[in-house]
Formats: C-alpha cells, sequence, structure tokens
C-alpha cells in the first residue's frame, strides 16, 4: 500500500476540527436555490440545434432496412443518423461491449435508439422522426427471464455460449452442506423483488459542440465523466486527446446516469457532421426506457442457525432479470452474492447467481447496486430464524454480529464496524423492547441490519492507476482552487471535498473554490458510483492538501526562524504556537510560500490497498471501509384495505467520521425514502407486449411529501482507520435494510410474511387470508382474492 | 406568433411567440431565465413552478398567451430571500433541480398562510409541498426548511 493512500483518521495537529463534523452549508447550495446553477438543459449556445430520438416500438426485432432521406428532406432538419455511424459497440464493463450508441442490427427492447435528428427546434426533429422507415422483423420477446434462462431461440445478444445467460456466477465458501445439516433450525423459502427505476427529477440531457479545431466538447448530466470520455472516443473512433467532456450541475442520478448513454454519442455525432451545437434533452418516458434501474431477482434462500442463534450456513440461488443490455450486470451478478457477507459472520456460504438477458429496459445500477434485493431475502429469513428459535430479532443480529478488524466468509477485510451501536441506537429510540410483539394488532415494529462498501477495489478497466486524483492551484488572494474528476450528483461531494481542503489548509470554507468533472481541466477520477466518492476523493484531497500545507508551514517557519511545528495553520491565519502576538494571515503565508517554493500547487491521489478474495471474482464487492445500518421500521396495517403505512422509521447508520452530519443525515433520510418507496409504491415493469406499464410521474408512484414517513436518522461514527479523518460511505447502504425492516414490521403487526415485493394491498390480503384459512385450504382462499 | 405582454420578476417584457407556447420555454429559452427547471413536462413533478399574480402553477401546462397581462415571479425574482435562506440553513437542497420549484411554491404557501391567517405546520406544510416532487431528500429538511422559513415570520 503506498503511503499516499492512508493518512490517518486525525490530522496530525491533533483531533479538532474547525471544518469537519460542523453543519456547513454546500458550497454550491446559493446558485441552486436562487437558480442560476447551470444543469445541462440550460446551456443554450448559438446557433444551437435540437436533437430526438427515434424508438422502436418491438421487444425485440432485426432491422431490415432504415430509410431517413424523407427526414432529411424536411426543412429544418440538419442532419439524421442511424447505427451505421456509429458501429463500434461500448458498454460500462469493458468485458461486456453489447450496446450500440443507435441499433445497428437489430432492437431489443421497445424504447431502444434506432435513429436520432437534429433539427433548428424540438417540434421539427420530432416530426422528421415520423418520416423516418424502418423495416422491422419482429422475433420472438422474452419477458419472463425463467423463459430466458430455458430458451436460446432466438437469441438477443450473440453470446459466446449461445444461451441468453447475461453472466453466471457459483462461489461456494465453507462447508455448506454441512453446516445446514448441523443446524437447530433451517428456514428455506422464496423470495422476490420487483424492478424500480431511479427517476431524477432531472432528465438526461447532453450538449455538444465542435469546433473548427477538432476539439469536440460534451456537456452531459452523468455521473461519470471519465467512462464518458473513454466511451466516446471509442464510439466515435476519434482521439480522446481531441474531447473534453464536462458534467454540469447534475440533478439526481441514483446509478441512473452511470452508463454512456445514447444521447451522448448522438448529440456528439450530429455535433461533428453539421458544425452546430446539439442540444438533446430526453423527455420523461425516455428516461423511463433509459430504465438502468433495480434488478427485478427471483431469490431462493436457505439459512441454518444453532439453537442459541448462531447463523451455521446460507445456501442462496438467485435469478436476476438483466432486461435487453449488460450494462453493470458483470458486477450485478458478483454483489448479488458477495455483499451478504456482513454485518454477520457465518462459517459457510454458497451462492449461486444467474442474469439473464429479457426484452426490456436494461436494468443497472440502482442506489445499493445488486446487494438491496438478496439483503431483503436474507434479513427477512433472518426474522423467520429468530421466530423459530424463540430470540429476539434485535437479539439474533448482535449475536451474529462480525466484530471489527475481521474477515469474512468470502474473505474481504472489515476494518471499522459500528454494526452493533447501530442496533443499539434504533432499539433504544424505538423502544423496542416494550413495544416489539406488544402494541395492538395491526401495528408492529421490524428491524433489519446491512452493510455497503466505500467504493470497490475493482477500477471497472483494469489498471494500476490511482482511482482519484486531486490537483490545488493557489491564487495570490489567498484563494485555494481543488481541481477534481469527481462528479458531485447531488450528494455533495464537491462540499466535502472544499470541507477537507479548508480544515487541512485552516482556510475559510468560502476561499475554497472546486472545479469538478471536466476532463480537460481535472485529474481522473472514476466517478459517482459505488458510493466511492467521499472516500476516495476525499483521501486524495486530504493528500493533495496536507502536501501544500507542509510547504507553507516550512516557508512561514523559514521566514520566523522558528521550527515547523510551532506553525499552526487555522482561522485564515499562520500562527506562531509559542508566540500568540505572531501571525500573518494565510494569504502572506501563500506569498512567502510562493517567494521560497516557485508558483505553488500539488497534487494528491488514492488508491485502494490491495484487497479481495483470492479466487475468481474476489475483488469484486473488496471495499476499503465498509459502512453498516440498522433499521427499525414501524409499520401499520390496514387489514379492511389490505394497505400498509410505515409511519416511522428509525435509522441508524455507521459512516465513519461525519465530515459534515446536515449532509450525512439528508443521505439517511434520502435512502429510507427511496427503499421504503419501492417497497410500497412504485413499480417498473412491462406489459405482456413489452411496453412499458406507465412511463410518467403520474403511474410511476413516486411518494409525495404527505406519503414519506417520519424518518429519525442517527448517525454512528466507528472511525475508519483508512477513511478521509475516517469517514466511510452514506449515500446507498442506508437504504438496504429499510425493506426487510419493513417487511418484518408487517409480521409483527399481522402476523403475515411478505416475501414478494412490492407490498401492495391486494397481496397483503391474500396472505392474511392464508393466514386466517384452516389448513388444506389455502390455495381456495387465495383463488378468491 | 403574436406578442405577448407581461411582467416578469417586476419587469414588464413583450414577448413574440406562438399563443400556446409553454411559459416554461418562454422563460427558459426566450427569456434566459432557467432557474425555472423541467423534469416531466406535464405537470407532476412541480419543479417548473411560478407564481402567477401570487398563484402557484406548473409553468409546462401554462400556454404564454393565459399570462397577457399578468406578474410572473420565477427562483430569480424578489421577496424569496428567506426562503432561500432557510433551505441553504436546513440542508433542504441536496441535488438541487426540485428546489426553485419548491421555493416558489414555499412562498406561494407562506403568502397564502398570512393572506388567511393560519398558522404554518409541518402538517400544513407537507399538503402545500405535495405537488412538488423530491427525489433526494426524502422530504425531511424540504418541510424543515419551509418550517425555518415559516418562523422566520416568511417575510418578503
Amino acid at each position: 500500500m503506498a503511503a499516499r493512500d492512508i493518512h490517518g483518521p486525525a490530522p496530525p495537529w491533533g483531533d479538532e476540527f474547525q471544518v469537519i463534523g460542523k453543519p456547513h452549508r454546500k458550497i454550491d447550495g446559493l446558485a441552486k436555490a436562487t437558480g442560476h446553477a447551470i444543469y445541462a438543459d440550460d446551456i443554450q449556445l448559438a446557433g444551437m440545434l435540437h436533437a430526438k430520438t427515434l424508438r422502436s416500438p418491438h421487444a425485440h426485432a432485426l432491422i431490415r432496412s432504415i430509410d431517413t432521406s424523407q427526414a432529411e428532406a424536411l426543412p429544418g432538419v440538419h442532419a439524421a443518423i442511424t447505427g451505421k455511424d456509429m458501429p463500434v459497440r461500448y458498454g460500462v464493463i469493458p468485458w461486456t461491449p453489447d450496446e450500440n450508441a443507435l441499433a445497428v442490427d437489430k432492437v431489443r427492447f421497445i424504447g431502444d435508439e434506432v435513429a436520432a435528428v437534429a433539427a433548428i427546434d424540438e417540434d421539427t426533429a420530432n416530426a422528421a422522426l415520423e418520416l423516418i422507415e424502418v423495416d422491422y422483423e419482429p422475433l420472438h420477446a422474452y419477458l419472463d427471464p425463467v423463459e430466458a434462462l430455458e430458451r436460446s431461440d432466438p437469441l438477443i445478444h450473440d453470446t459466446k455460449k449461445q444461451t441468453n445467460v447475461s453472466k453466471h456466477v457459483h462461489l461456494d465458501f465453507g462447508e455448506v452442506d454441512a453446516g445446514l445439516e448441523a443446524a437447530d433450525v433451517v428456514v428455506e423459502d422464496d423470495y422476490s423483488f420487483h424492478g424500480s427505476t431511479h427517476a431524477p427529477i432531472e432528465p438526461h440531457c447532453a450538449v455538444a459542440q465542435f469546433g473548427a479545431d477538432g476539439l469536440l466538447t460534451l456537456w452531459s448530466s452523468t455521473q461519470i465523466t471519465h467512462y464518458v470520455h473513454r466511451a466516446l472516443s471509442s464510439v466515435l473512433e476519434y482521439p480522446a486527446q481531441k474531447i473534453r467532456v464536462v458534467q454540469p450541475c447534475l440533478g439526481g442520478a441514483f446509478g441512473g446516469k452511470s452508463d454512456p448513454f445514447s444521447l451522448e454519442f448522438c448529440v456528439a455525432k450530429l455535433a461533428m457532421k453539421t458544425g452546430r451545437p446539439v442540444k438533446m434533452l430526453w423527455t420523461r418516458e425516455e428516461v423511463f426506457y433509459a430504465h438502468r434501474g433495480r434488478h427485478p431477482m427471483r431469490l431462493h434462500y436457505k439459512t441454518g442457525a444453532r439453537r442459541d442463534g448462531r447463523i451455521t450456513a446460507i445456501d442462496a440461488r438467485i435469478l436476476i432479470d438483466g432486461g435487453s443490455y449488460s450494462s453493470f450486470g458483470l458486477v450485478t451478478t458478483y454483489y448479488a452474492g458477495q455483499l451478504l457477507t456482513g454485518p454477520y459472520d457465518f462459517p459457510a456460504y454458497r451462492f449461486d447467481s444467474t442474469r439473464v438477458f429479457t426484452n426490456k429496459p436494461p436494468c443497472g445500477p440502482k442506489r445499493g447496486h445488486g446487494s438491496v434485493q438478496p439483503r431483503f431475502a436474507f434479513e427477512v429469513q433472518l426474522d423467520e430464524v429468530a421466530e423459530k428459535i424463540g430470540m429476539d430479532p434485535i437479539e439474533i443480529r448482535r449475536k451474529n454480529f462480525q466484530g471489527s478488524n475481521t474477515e469474512t466468509v468470502n474473505g474481504q477485510r472489515v476494518t471499522s464496524n459500528g454494526f452493533d451501536q447501530c442496533l443499539d441506537k434504533v432499539e433504544t429510540a424505538s423502544d423496542w423492547k416494550t413495544r416489539r410483539g406488544k402494541l395492538p394488532y395491526g401495528q408492529g415494529l421490524g428491524v433489519a441490519g446491512s452493510m455497503y462498501i466505500s467504493g470497490t477495489n475493482y477500477p471497472v478497466y483494469p489498471n494500476k492507476m490511482p482511482q482519484a486524483g486531486i490537483q490545488l492551484k493557489v491564487d495570490r488572494s489567498g484563494l485555494v482552487t481543488v481541481f477534481t474528476g469527481g462528479n458531485d450528483i447531488g450528494q455533495g461531494s464537491n462540499s466535502v471535498v472544499a470541507y477537507l481542503v479548508a480544515e487541512e489548509l485552516g482556510l475559510a470554507v468560502e476561499h475554497v473554490r472546486v472545479v469538478a468533472a471536466d476532463t480537460d481541466l481535472c485529474p481522473v477520477d472514476l466517478g459517482a458510483y459505488s458510493s466511492r466518492v467521499t472516500f476516495m476523493v476525499g483521501n486524495a484531497a486530504i493528500d493533495a492538501a496536507r502536501k501544500l500545507r507542509a510547504q507553507v508551514v516550512e516557508a512561514v517557519a523559514a521566514a520566523w526562524e522558528v521550527a515547523p511545528q510551532r506553525v499552526r495553520l487555522i482561522g485564515g491565519h499562520a500562527i506562531d504556537l509559542e508566540d500568540a502576538d505572531r501571525g500573518i494571515e494565510l494569504r502572506e503565508a501563500f506569498h512567502l510560500a510562493e517567494e521560497k517554493f516557485d508558483t505553488l500547487g500539488s497534487t494528491g491521489s488514492y488508491n485502494t490497498p490491495t484487497l479481495g478474495g483470492d479466487y475468481r471474482g474476489g475483488t469484486i464487492g473488496a471495499s476499503p471501509a465498509y459502512s453498516f445500518t440498522a433499521h427499525v421500521v414501524e409499520a401499520h396495517v390496514d387489514t379492511e384495505t389490505g394497505r400498509i403505512t410505515a409511519r416511522k422509521v428509525w435509522c441508524a447508520h455507521d459512516c465513519g467520521r461525519a465530515l459534515n452530519p446536515m449532509l450525512v443525515a439528508g443521505q439517511i433520510e434520502g435512502s429510507v425514502y427511496m427503499g421504503i418507496a419501492e417497497a410500497l409504491l412504485e413499480e417498473h415493469d412491462v406489459n405482456r407486449f413489452g411496453l412499458h406499464a406507465g412511463p410518467s410521474l403520474l403511474d410511476y408512484r413516486m411518494p409525495l411529501s404527505i406519503d414519506t414517513p417520519e424518518i429519525e436518522a442517527f448517525v454512528v461514527e466507528s472511525i475508519d482507520p483508512e477513511g478521509p479523518y475516517g469517514a466511510k460511505e452514506a449515500g446507498e447502504g442506508p437504504l438496504h435494510s429499510s425493506i426487510p425492516a419493513l417487511a418484518n414490521a408487517i409480521h409483527d403487526a399481522v402476523g403475515i410474511r411478505l416475501r414478494e415485493l412490492p407490498f401492495t394491498p391486494g397481496k397483503v390480503l391474500r396472505a392474511l387470508r392464508e393466514k386466517q384459512a384452516p389448513a388444506g385450504t389455502e390455495s381456495r382462499a387465495a383463488e378468491r382474492v | 406568433m403574436s406578442e405577448h405582454e407581461f411582467e416578469v420578476n417586476g419587469v414588464r417584457r413583450t414577448v413574440s411567440a406562438d399563443p400556446l407556447r409553454r411559459l416554461l420555454d418562454v422563460l427558459r429559452e426566450d427569456l434566459a431565465l432557467t432557474g425555472t427547471k423541467e423534469g416531466c413536462g406535464e405537470g407532476e413533478c412541480g419543479a417548473c413552478t411560478v407564481m402567477i399574480d401570487g398563484e402557484a402553477v406548473n409553468s409546462c401546462l401554462v400556454p404564454v398567451c393565459q399570462v397577457q397581462g399578468a406578474r410572473v415571479t420565477t427562483v430569480e425574482g424578489a421577496g424569496l430571500e428567506s426562503v432561500q435562506e432557510a433551505f441553504l440553513e436546513e440542508g433542504g437542497a441536496q441535488c438541487g433541480i426540485c428546489t426553485p420549484g419548491l421555493i416558489v411554491m414555499t412562498r406561494a404557501w407562506l403568502d397564502t398562510c398570512e393572506r388567511e391567517g393560519r398558522v404554518p405546520d409541518e402538517a400544513e406544510a407537507r399538503r402545500a409541498l405535495a405537488g412538488n416532487l423530491c427525489r433526494c431528500t426524502g422530504y425531511g429538511k424540504v418541510i424543515a426548511s419551509a418550517l425555518a422559513a415559516a418562523a422566520e415570520g416568511g417575510e418578503r
């Protein structure tokens, strides 16, 4: 491990923070609140054209021919493009390049991109789309993942093994069969998790400009600038040195803007073709087709435990409905198994997970990528184990707590771990001991726990370069500018970087400016995914700032003719720790440093240490630090209507040191909201023709302010030895256990086990009737519903 | 094309546009007031909320011909400072795309409360802001922001 990576959880000058740990405002808050922040769709360039996309009306079809001549002849149309203009395939995971910017020979879901037009305005572009003639030859469409698993004619993709399997992973740790045999209790069941989508309020948007000098600039609502840069170069067959990718202010992503998308390639190609700037803003309907949301999964779990509550073995079999393209699916298939091995310790674990292609909008990474679904199944099963052995559900989780500084059954290193404290917090806050199992019929409490990664040591393309880089530039006015490739997608990562640099240099936060996510200006960062930004970019920021600080301190010490240990940078000043009368403004200290060292500037980096189990796939899910979460949900079940209400959610999240507790609480609350939303209301699905069931914000039922439960967020700070000042992730972990905690609360309320999401009134009523029906009559009762 | 004259943030504007052109587009494209955001274009998300003569509306559903002679207030307008301040202090904005709409809607709500002599409380705030979708915050800090603005007297 390089020394550059680890700085320890405390600043070297003592453990008192000036900026860190305080509820500072976000550095871009004022611009956002006044409407001055510039998002991709706010960019207007002289002569800008507007582009629209023609999409497939078939779920699965060959394209015999496309004729764009009439569209191109329409007055106001500047260019039309098809798959032939960009035949190179891409995929965010380099091993599975199965996407085209526009379909080349076949379409794979209703909404797949077929052609694009640039015109003087959107209306003209839309009119032109109507004039494009596409001759399709429809193929059998797969809408059921089981059928896709069993049948291989026709193939959705021309896979090596000539099946519709996108990825299969089978991993086996310890003696699973022996463990299950040795168990006093074994619970085995099927679970089902449905699809849901991110639905950021900002639809995807991209603007491209092509200069006479050959420079192609793309502004895009992406959460991974660096991968878009690489993919553009490859697909456009144009040198990366001549491409600049910029992420303007971004209006929400949640994983839904992690892939390179068709519109980015299309505006770039159209700008190159027409010589005019081109913008494409997707409609809300198109955002639903683009999807990349939560994978529907069918999960079979078998858990064995001893009478004392200790888990002896877990055996899982998972079928993942991937939709029409690979996207991050290789990783999803691993994550579905790899991320279950905490916060509990168990000696044996096996998972077999298979992702299949279907002719539906492609699934991808949604907040809690790949691990929310297995977590639901397992935590519900664990609750059942506790019930069978007569143990309190919180107690069984304590009993199996893996502790800190340990290794998981699949060989992952766990450092800090505050899960036990998370359990304590939610137990006390919910008054668990006096209320659980004792509330009136129809009301109940449920608990669940989870863990998540703070980034992973698996960069999507193999390389040994840093995962995060930072550059600092010092102005003679006393302003420090931070250049980071990190993507602020609303979570506040630019603010976090500013806090860290301000802390290290003793500056006021407003004297730190952040320039981010611009491939021309900023060092490479791998982007906002896998909850990696605070941990990795944060460490790089500390690295860079500490180098600069050393120079400033040395210059001041030399000028004062004192030892550097006496100089402290704090509160906008350099002060002499042994002479209260001596101090200068930081601006002057920077001048001294520039006189001594010439132009100031520093770089910082972060790369993970070597991590992961010694087996194929052992690095996937290996993280330098894991976050931990416990939820207690209070549910109300209306037994007349079957309607479930989450009345209150207590969520305790171990994020290491909370660099800004207000932002951490915001992440926890947003995660809980999103988890409860997909458990009760949201469903992303297609009808029997493969057509999206309701691609609008009316049909896709996102909770309003009146639907969202009261959420109480607790921050647990198990200071991590390798995080930036001890920080870990907070943006995705707190979603996971909200869903099983709700399911377990429903069981406490009315005694039914819901194993199939979402928890709609129909399912609740059916389960209630089955429970009340005498043995042997369950199926009849079910049919009547 | 026809001429439309109305007031935007206290300034009299004349716009030549198709009468059915959305107010949202007139504001964003013709008047370069891009603070008003488009989230869905079908009146579901509230990101494009502006005030017309003090009433909060979704500007994506309003044709420009309907604002003839009216007073339009957007997030760039005056009188929103105490609400904006509250959203900053309480962490009510994360990605910020719904924030302009929420701020305008909060202003309209506080004005209504004042006009009708109602005391703003949490239940009222949740109802008042139910037409504005936020995907980041889980609404807790949004409601806290609205209530903080109310506690400040909701002064303009």
